[in-house]
């Protein structure tokens, strides 16, 4: 079995408003191999993406993290600003959903693609220039030298992303953080990322974790599943059990909002309602106001996690029943 | 899919309908060249039918949809809704059309005025549209409220106390509230969540039904798609590539784009491997559109005849039409 690249216990990330603190991140653990593929999912403001900037430390200033996330065997939340510094440019990177946003657009795609390789490897200008257009023909940029040359606003959105994956490659980064890399991207030019990050995973052995709300790309890619509702980790387990054995009713509310492009017959089942705001106090299971199957039981205590197989854990009471429904095979009816 | 309530009666018929929009270049700010963002579509979109248009981002879905209502001038091309020719006409005499046909937008934030209540803004189209005296709009306000899955209460509150969902309602609510006849509908769930967006389709299709609405439905999701309309045009550089009955383009995509649009779909299965067709590089510029066959530049079958012909539109099976040389 590989060992896991990164643990996280228990991590909570809390912010400080106007209305007092809230948290968007609630006690979530979970643990990644090396050259696995974590894909994240839920409604957007489950705290996907704050998740990830935890990992990075790339929090904004009124936020703050609780419990651990140890990588490569050092826990992230105690390390020094200078230190991590280090890390991100050369054990864990990151690509977001608009490259726009962490591209520079004052500067070359050459320098920012040499800049972090003459720092944090130590190369020469000419070395960084080489290694430059070397990554740009890996991730499939066509005429990578003239490429160098030009300023992110002259590329498509295809391309930029491209040019924001062979950044984050730039130091053969252990672990791979991508925070929706292809929403904003037509099929045909996601198609092209999707297969590009296999390749890449296959030939450098990176951990990734996916963040998407497409669950099309999580079968895709994903080897285990992370299912997130307003803060917490509410299913977990194998691509297969997730999409073959799906337990929560979140995840198969999830799973029958999306028409399925080869299912003429699909009947969309739509999750009523809306994510909660933070500031909203849920009793129980905080998904209970939107479940159709909510009991008594739901609305007072919040549902332990149940395993139900080594690769699968669910948060949910239906659990429970079931397995009371198996021992006396007597109807529990929800209410 | 409603195909069997779908009557054959036109309701709306364009023909070789083109928009181009100059560049200006240079000092002196002349035209350098055209974008041409919808260049020759020709078709008749039926009442009662969701007809959807599909394509990569850029490729004119969007201004199709404008200037079929009348939101851009059309740069050539014939309109005739309800057999009425709509070119040479004059602001007045279209103003009865125009009340016939209405827009939902995919961003409902950018057309709502922020400092304006949501009551107010519904009134305004029935104040240009109708007679109705104000408590006559009040409570027709009241009423596509509720018709859409909103409040009564709403009716005081402001644009930004809205969650996307609920404003795409209120775009709805808008739409729908002088009785069109057809709706465009551009991406208007693009930008929702997943369990909202399936809420705000069924939305549409009750409304549908309801009003026996004519849509035209904008997307680059192929799966909503297939689950809304009867029939769908795919577009490529502004021109028509294959238009087909819904179940007969998912099912025999003829047209190469199509096969390649279809087949980048990642699908919510595990564990199976397609072979996708890869679809090489970016869409070409709209403003110098490859010659010929405008996808013979990214066509895994494209041929030497691709290059120097433009395939004519031709009906290969009942309503089932393409261009391509080679299929
Ligand atoms: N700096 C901040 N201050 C307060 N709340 C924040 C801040 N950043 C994010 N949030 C909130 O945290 C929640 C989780 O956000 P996020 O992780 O970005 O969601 P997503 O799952 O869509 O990526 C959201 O409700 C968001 O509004
Ligand atoms: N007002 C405009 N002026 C100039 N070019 C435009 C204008 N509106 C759209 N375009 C161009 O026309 C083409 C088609 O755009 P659009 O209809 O928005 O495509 P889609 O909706 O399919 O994404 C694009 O190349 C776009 O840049
Ligand atoms: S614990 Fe209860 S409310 Fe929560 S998901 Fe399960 S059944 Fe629904
Ligand atoms: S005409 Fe030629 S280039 Fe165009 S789609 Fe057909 S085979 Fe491809
Ligand atoms: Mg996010
Ligand atoms: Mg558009």
């Amino acid at each position: 079995m590989a060992q896991s690249i990164l643990d996280i216990e228990n991590l909570v990330t809390k912010f400080k408003t106007a209305n007092g603190e809230v948290s968007a991140v609630r006690g979530i653990s979970f643990s990644l191999k090396k050259g696995e593929t974590l894909c994240i999912v839920g409604e957007s403001g489950c705290g996907k993406s704050i998740t990830a900037l935890s990992i990075m430390g790339l929090l904004a200033g009124n936020a703050r993290s609780e419990g651990s996330i140890n990588f490569n065997g050092k826990n992230l939340l105690n390390v020094k600003h200078e230190e991590m510094r280090k890390i991100r440019g050369n054990e864990i990177s990151m690509i977001f959903q608009e490259p726009m946003t962490a591209l520079n657009p004052t500067f070359t795609v050459g320098f920012q693609l040499c800049e972090p390789l003459m720092i944090h490897n130590k190369l020469s200008k000419k070395a960084a220039f080489q290694k430059g257009i070397e990554l740009l023909k890996q991730v499939g940029i066509p005429l990578p030298e003239k490429r160098m040359k030009q300023y992110p606003h002259e590329l498509s959105g295809g391309m930029r992303q491209r040019v924001m994956i062979a950044i984050a490659l730039a130091c053969n980064p252990s672990l791979l953080i991508a925070d929706e890399p292809t929403t904003a991207l037509d099929v045909t030019i996601q198609a092209q990322i999707l297969d590009l990050l296999n390749d890449l995973k296959d030939e450098f052995q990176t951990s990734l974790i996916m963040i998407t709300h497409d669950m099309g790309v999580v079968a895709e890619v994903a080897d285990r599943v992370i299912v997130m509702y307003a803060g917490e980790i509410i299913e977990e387990g194998t691509a297969e059990a997730i999409f073959n054995t799906p337990q929560h009713p979140y995840t198969k509310g999830l799973l029958s909002s999306v028409p399925n492009v080869d299912d003429p017959y699909f009947k969309l089942n739509p999750i009523p309602g809306t994510l909660p705001n933070l500031n909203e106090q849920i009793s129980g299971c905080r998904f209970h106001p939107r479940c159709p199957h909510a009991m008594e039981k739901c609305i007072q205590h919040s549902p332990y996690r149940t395993k139900r197989t080594e690769n699968h854990a669910v948060r949910c009471w239906l659990q429970e029943v079931e397995e009371s429904e198996y021992r006396n095979y007597q109807p529990t009816s929800a209410v | 899919m409603n195909t069997v309530t779908t009557s054959r009666q036109v309701l709306y018929s364009i023909e070789n309908v083109k928009k181009h929009y100059p560049i200006k270049g240079g000092i002196f700010k002349t035209v350098k060249s055209h974008v041409k963002a919808v260049d020759g579509i020709t078709l008749d979109i039926f009442k009662g039918e969701t007809l959807g248009v599909v394509g990569e981002s850029g490729c004119g879905k969007s201004t199709l949809g404008r200037t079929i209502l009348g939101l851009e001038t059309a740069t050539d091309g014939v309109m005739k809704f309800k057999g009425d020719d709509l070119s040479g006409k004059t602001p007045k005499q279209l103003k009865p059309y125009k009340r016939e046909m209405q827009m939902i937008f995919q961003d409902p934030y950018a057309s709502l005025n922020p400092k304006q209540r949501i009551g107010d803004a519904l009134e305004e189209a029935l104040i240009i549209h109708t007679d109705l005296e104000p408590a006559g709009r009040r409570s027709k306000v009241n009423q596509l409220l509720k018709e859409v899955g909103l409040k009564e209460e709403h009716y005081d509150r402001y644009p930004h106390e809205f969650s996307g969902g609920q404003r795409q309602r209120i775009g709805i609510a808008r739409a729908i509230s002088i009785n069109p006849s057809f709706i465009v509908c551009d991406e208007p769930v693009s930008a929702l969540d997943v369990s909202v967006q399936a809420q705000v389709i069924k939305l549409l299709k009750d409304l549908q039904e309801k009003h026996e609405l004519t849509y035209m439905f904008v997307s680059h999701d192929l799966g909503v798609v297939r689950h809304l309309c009867d029939r769908v045009l795919v577009m490529y550089l502004g021109q028509m590539v294959e238009l087909a009955p819904v179940a007969k383009l998912y099912e025999n995509p003829t047209h190469p784009y199509t096969e390649a649009l279809l087949s980048a779909i990642p699908r919510p299965v595990v564990g199976r491997k397609t072979e996708r067709i890869r679809l090489q590089g970016d869409l070409p510029s709209p403003t110098d559109p490859p010659p010929g066959c405008a996808f013979h530049t990214r066509c895994p079958l494209a041929t030497e005849r691709c290059k120097m012909e433009r395939p004519k539109w031709r009906e290969i099976e009942d309503g089932h039409f393409i261009a391509c040389h080679n299929k």
